[in-house]
C-alpha cells in the first residue's frame, strides 16, 4: 500500500511541475501577478509530493519489503540497518529518485528563501526549474520505476554489492548530487535572466549563492568519492581520470569558473554574456555526466546491463536542455549590454584568466572522456584514454594557473599594478624557489615533484601573504590587526580557506605521486617486511565472524607494538569476496596494508604502501569545502538578511547594503 | 582601453589557450591512447613491444601458477580461439577467478604479456555510476571486445 502511494504522489509531482513550468512562465509573459505566484506553492508542494515518494521507497527498503522489484533486488533482510537505509539510491531507480527530490528541493529551496527577488525573475526561474522537474520525473516514471511490485515476492533479497556496504554510500552520492543538481539553480536562473533580457549586478549576487551552495556539495561529493575509493578499493589510488569520475569533473570545473566569473559581473558588470554561458555550461555538463552514466553508452566499456530506451530518454533530455538554452543564449545574449571595462592586467583580468584556463582544462577533459566513444561509434576500435593523457593535457593548464592565482586577489579591480604585486609576493616566491630546489638537488626527486611541491608552497605563500596584507599584519600594531582580521568578510575568509585548501591538496597529490613506495610479497607467518624504514612483522591470519559476511584477518605488528590488521570479507548473501585495506594515516604517510589472496603453501600475498602525505589530499578538500562554507555564511549572501555595517554608512552606499 | 580592443584581447587569448589545449591533446594523445586487443587479434598481429595495450578474455581453467618471485602470477588469457600467457606481479582483483573474464593492460614483451594493472569481470547487477564508481577500479571492468 505505501508503494503505490509512494507511486501515487510521484505522479501528482509531475502534475505539479508540470503546471510549474507552464503558469508562471505565462503570467511573467502577461504580467500577471496571480498566475507568476503561483510559481512558489507549487515548487513547494513539488517537493513535498516527491519527498513522500522517496519517504515510502525508503520505508520498503528498511522494512525489507520483497514485493517490490527494486528492493528485492538490491537489498537482504540480513543487512545492517545504514545499509538498507543507503541501500535506497544504490541503485539506479533509487538513485534516480534521489535526484529528483534533491533537484526539487533546490526548487523549493528558491522559492522559501527567494523572496527578495523580483517576482517576474522568481517566477521564469521556478518555471524553468519546473521544467527539467518534468523531464525527469517522466523519465522515473516511465523508465525507472522504483515502486514496480514483483509477484510472487521472493523469501529475501539479492543483496547490495559488498563494495557498497559502507559508510561512503551513504555520504559520497548524495553529496555529489547535491552538487551537481544544484547546479540546475544557476542554470535555471541564467535561462530566467536570458528570457528576462536583463543581466546585472543585483543577479549576479542573487545567483552566486546558489553556486557556492553546489560548488561547496560537489567539492565534498568528490573528495568523498576519492577519499571512498582509496580506502576501500586495496590499490591506494584516490584518482584514476575513469570517465565516471571526469563526469563529476567537468562540472566542477565549470562551477569553479562560474563562482569567479560571477564575481566580475557582480563587482564590475562585466564578463555578463560569458557568466550566462557558464551557467548553461555547467548544468550541461552535470546532464551529460547523468547521461554517460546511465545512458549505457559506457557499457559499452563497462559491463553494466542498462536499458538502452533509458539512454535514449535522458539524451533526448539533455538535447532539448542544452540546445533549447544555446538557441536562447544565441538570440538573447547579444543584447546584453556590456559592461566596466578594465585593463588586461586587472582582478577582472585575472579572474578571466582564471576562466579561460578553467574551460579549456574542462575542454580537455571533455575531449579525452567523448574520445573513445566517438572513436568506437565510428571506426569500432577499441581503445581507453587514461591516465598518461590527463596527465599530459590538464595538469600544464594547472601550472600558469596556480602561478596566477597567486597574484590575482593581490591585483586591483580595473587596473593592476604587476611588479607592486609582484613585490609583496617576494616571500612566497622566495618559499617556493627554496623548496623546489631542495626537493630537486638535496632529495634527488623528479622536477615535476620539485615544481609541484614549489607550486603548492608558492601558492600557501601568496594566499597567506594576502590575508597578511589585508590585515596590514605587522605594519600596524597587532591589536589593530586583529580588529581588522575580524572586521573581514567572510567570503573574503572564504577565498582565503578554499584557496588554501588547494595548496594543502596539490603538496598531498604531488607527495603522494612522487614518493610512494609499495611492496608485494608472498608472506607466512613470522616474516618480517620493511618499507619506508618502517617494519612489520606477519603474525598470521585470523578468522572471524562479522555481522554478514565471514572475516580473514591479516595480523601484522608494526615496529612500535602496533598491531595492524587488513581483512578479506566473503559476503554470503551476495557471494562475494571484497578486501579490507588497513590504513595507519600519518603526516608524512599513511601505511597501507592489504592481505591478497593464499598463494598455496601456506603463504600469503601481502601488498603494503607508503602512501606519502596522502592525508592532506583530505586535509585540502576538507579546507576547499570549508571554505565554500565560510563564504556562504556571509551575511551579504544570506537573502533576507538585513545588511549590518560597523561604521555609519554615507547615505549613497546605504542604498546599495539594503538592496542586499 | 576601447570596448573593441578589450574584445580583441579576449579573443586573442581565448584562441592562444585553445591553440595550446589542441597541441597539448593532440601530442598527449599520439602517446596515450591504449588499444585493445583480444588473444587472436594478436596471433595474427603481434603489437610492438613498447606500445600500451589492453587484453582481455577469460583466464584459462588450471593456467595459474604462482611465483618464483614474490608476488608473481602467470596465467594464460584465451578467447576460445587463441591464448595468450600472461605475467603480472601485484595483488589479483577480488572476483579474479579461473574462467573469469578479465581485462588487462601492460605490454606485449616476447609472446608474454607484461600486465601493469588485471581488472576482472563485475557480476551482471546494475549499479549507477557513481554509486559503483568503486566498482570497476576493483576490476569490474570489461571490454565487450572480449568474446569467451
Amino acid at each position: 500500500m505505501i508503494a503505490e502511494l509512494g507511486h501515487v504522489a510521484l505522479a501528482c509531482a509531475l502534475v505539479v511541475a508540470l503546471l510549474q513550468a507552464v503558469v508562471p512562465l505565462w503570467g511573467a509573459a502577461k504580467g500577471d501577478a496571480a498566475l507568476m505566484a503561483f510559481a512558489r506553492p507549487a515548487a513547494l508542494v513539488q517537493f513535498g509530493a516527491i519527498a513522500v515518494a522517496f519517504g515510502a521507497l525508503t520505508q520498503a527498503y528498511l522494512v525489507s519489503d520483497f514485493s517490490l522489484a527494486n528492493v528485492a533486488a538490491n537489498s537482504h533482510s540480513a543487512k545492517p540497518f545504514i545499509y538498507k537505509l543507503s541501500g535506497v539510491w544504490g541503485n539506479h531507480e533509487g538513485s534516480m529518485l534521489l535526484w529528483v527530490l534533491i533537484l526539487a528541493l533546490f526548487g523549493a529551496a528558491v522559492a522559501a528563501f527567494g523572496v527578495n527577488l523580483p517576482e517576474s525573475l522568481r517566477a521564469r526561474t521556478l518555471a524553468v526549474q519546473g521544467m527539467i522537474g518534468v523531464g525527469f520525473l517522466a523519465f522515473v516514471l516511465f523508465t525507472s520505476n522504483p515502486f514496480e511490485r514483483l509477484i510472487p515476492p521472493p523469501l529475501d533479497g539479492q543483496g547490495l554489492n559488498p563494495l557498497l556496504q559502507d559508510i561512503g554510500l551513504a555520504l559520497h552520492p548524495p553529496m555529489l548530487y547535491l552538487g551537481y543538481v544544484g547546479l540546475s539553480t544557476t542554470f535555471s536562473f541564467a535561462v530566467a535572466a536570458l528570457l528576462e533580457g536583463k543581466v546585472d549586478p543585483s543577479w549576479a549576487r542573487w545567483v552566486r549563492p546558489w553556486t557556492l551552495a553546489a560548488w561547496t556539495a560537489l567539492t565534498a561529493g568528490i573528495v568523498l568519492g576519492s577519499g571512498w575509493a582509496y580506502y576501500e578499493l586495496g590499490w591506494g589510488g584516490w584518482w584514476f581520470w575513469d570517465p565516471v569520475e571526469n563526469a563529476s569533473f567537468m562540472p566542477w570545473l565549470a562551477a569553479t569558473a562560474l563562482l569567479h566569473s560571477a564575481i566580475v559581473v557582480e563587482k564590475r558588470g562585466a564578463l555578463k554574456s560569458w557568466t550566462i554561458l557558464l551557467a548553461l555550461v555547467a548544468f550541461a555538463f552535470s546532464l551529460l555526466g547523468t547521461f554517460l552514466v546511465r545512458s549505457g553508452v559506457l557499457t559499452s566499456v563497462h559491463a553494466f546491463a542498462v536499458d538502452p530506451e533509458r539512454g535514449l530518454f535522458i539524451l533526448g533530455l539533455l538535447a532539448i536542455a542544452v540546445g533549447g538554452s544555446f538557441v536562447l543564449y544565441a538570440w538573447r545574449a547579444p543584447t546584453l549590454e556590456g559592461g566596466g571595462m578594465f585593463r588586461p592586467v586587472s582582478r577582472e583580468g585575472a579572474l578571466m584568466l582564471n576562466n579561460l584556463l578553467l574551460s579549456t582544462a574542462a575542454a580537455t577533459v571533455l575531449i579525452g572522456t567523448l574520445y573513445p566513444l566517438a572513436l568506437e561509434l565510428v571506426t569500432d576500435e577499441k581503445v581507453s584514454v587514461g591516465p598518461p593523457y590527463f596527465e599530459a593535457t590538464f595538469v600544464p593548464l594547472m601550472i600558469p594557473l596556480i602561478l596566477a592565482l597567486g597574484v590575482g586577489p593581490m591585483l586591483a579591480w580595473k587596473r593592476g599594478d604587476l611588479t607592486a604585486a609582484l613585490s609583496r609576493l617576494w616571500v612566497a616566491a622566495s618559499l617556493a624557489l627554496a623548496l623546489g630546489l631542495i626537493v630537486l638537488y638535496l632529495w634527488g626527486a623528479p622536477v615535476g615533484a620539485a615544481l609541484g611541491l614549489g607550486l603548492a608552497a608558492w601558492l600557501a605563500g601568496a594566499v597567506l601573504t594576502e590575508w597578511a596584507e589585508r590585515v596590514r599584519l605587522f605594519r600596524i600594531p597587532l591589536a589593530q590587526s586583529i580588529d581588522r582580521a575580524r572586521g573581514l568578510p567572510r567570503s573574503s575568509y572564504g577565498m582565503t580557506f578554499a584557496h588554501l585548501g588547494l595548496a594543502v591538496f596539490i603538496f598531498g597529490a604531488v607527495g603522494e605521486t612522487f614518493f610512494s613506495r609499495e611492496v608485494v610479497r608472498y608472506v607466512v607467518p613470522g616474516d618480517r617486511i620493511e618499507i619506508a624504514d618502517r617494519t612489520l612483522i606477519f603474525k598470521g591470519v585470523e578468522t572471524r565472524e562479522g555481522p554478514n559476511y565471514q572475516i580473514q584477518a591479516g595480523v601484522f605488528e608494526l615496529d612500535n607494538g602496533d598491531v595492524l590488521q587488513p581483512e578479506r570479507r566473503f559476503y554470503r548473501a551476495e557471494g562475494q569476496q571484497t578486501t579490507e585495506a588497513a590504513i595507519r594515516p600519518r603526516p608524512m604517510g599513511d601505511l597501507y596494508v592489504v592481505l591478497g589472496e593464499p598463494a598455496g603453501d601456506g603463504r600469503w600475498t601481502v601488498r603494503i604502501y607508503m602512501k606519502a602525505l596522502a592525508i592532506w589530499l583530505w586535509i585540502g578538500g576538507a579546507l576547499m569545502v570549508f571554505g565554500g562554507l565560510v563564504s556562504l555564511a556571509d551575511r551579504r549572501l544570506r537573502v533576507g538578511a538585513p545588511a549590518v555595517r560597523r561604521t555609519p554608512l554615507p547615505p549613497a552606499t546605504a542604498a546599495v547594503g539594503e538592496a542586499d | 582601453m576601447t570596448r573593441k580592443n578589450k574584445r580583441l584581447v579576449m579573443i586573442a587569448g581565448g584562441l592562444a589557450f585553445l591553440g595550446v589545449a589542441a597541441a597539448l591533446v593532440l601530442t598527449a594523445f599520439e602517446d596515450s591512447v591504449v588499444f585493445f586487443h583480444s588473444p587472436s587479434d594478436l596471433a595474427e598481429k603481434p603489437a610492438a613491444p613498447d606500445r600500451r595495450i589492453r587484453i582481455g578474455g577469460l583466464v584459462e581453467d588450471g593456467s595459474v601458477e604462482r611465483g618464483p618471485a614474490d608476488g608473481e602470477v602467470r596465467f594464460r588469457v584465451t578467447d576460445g580461439n587463441a591464448t595468450l600467457p600472461v605475467r603480472y606481479v601485484g595483488l589479483l582483483p577480488d572476483l579474479f577467478r579461473e574462467g573469469q573474464g578479465i581485462i588487462a593492460q601492460g605490454t606485449l614483451v616476447g609472446g608474454t604479456f607484461q600486465a601493469e594493472e588485471v581488472l576482472a569481470k563485475h557480476d551482471e547487477n546494475y549499479m549507477p555510476r557513481e554509486v559503483a564508481e568503486a566498482l570497476k577500479k576493483q576490476g569490474y571492468w570489461k571490454k565487450e571486445g572480449a568474446k569467451p
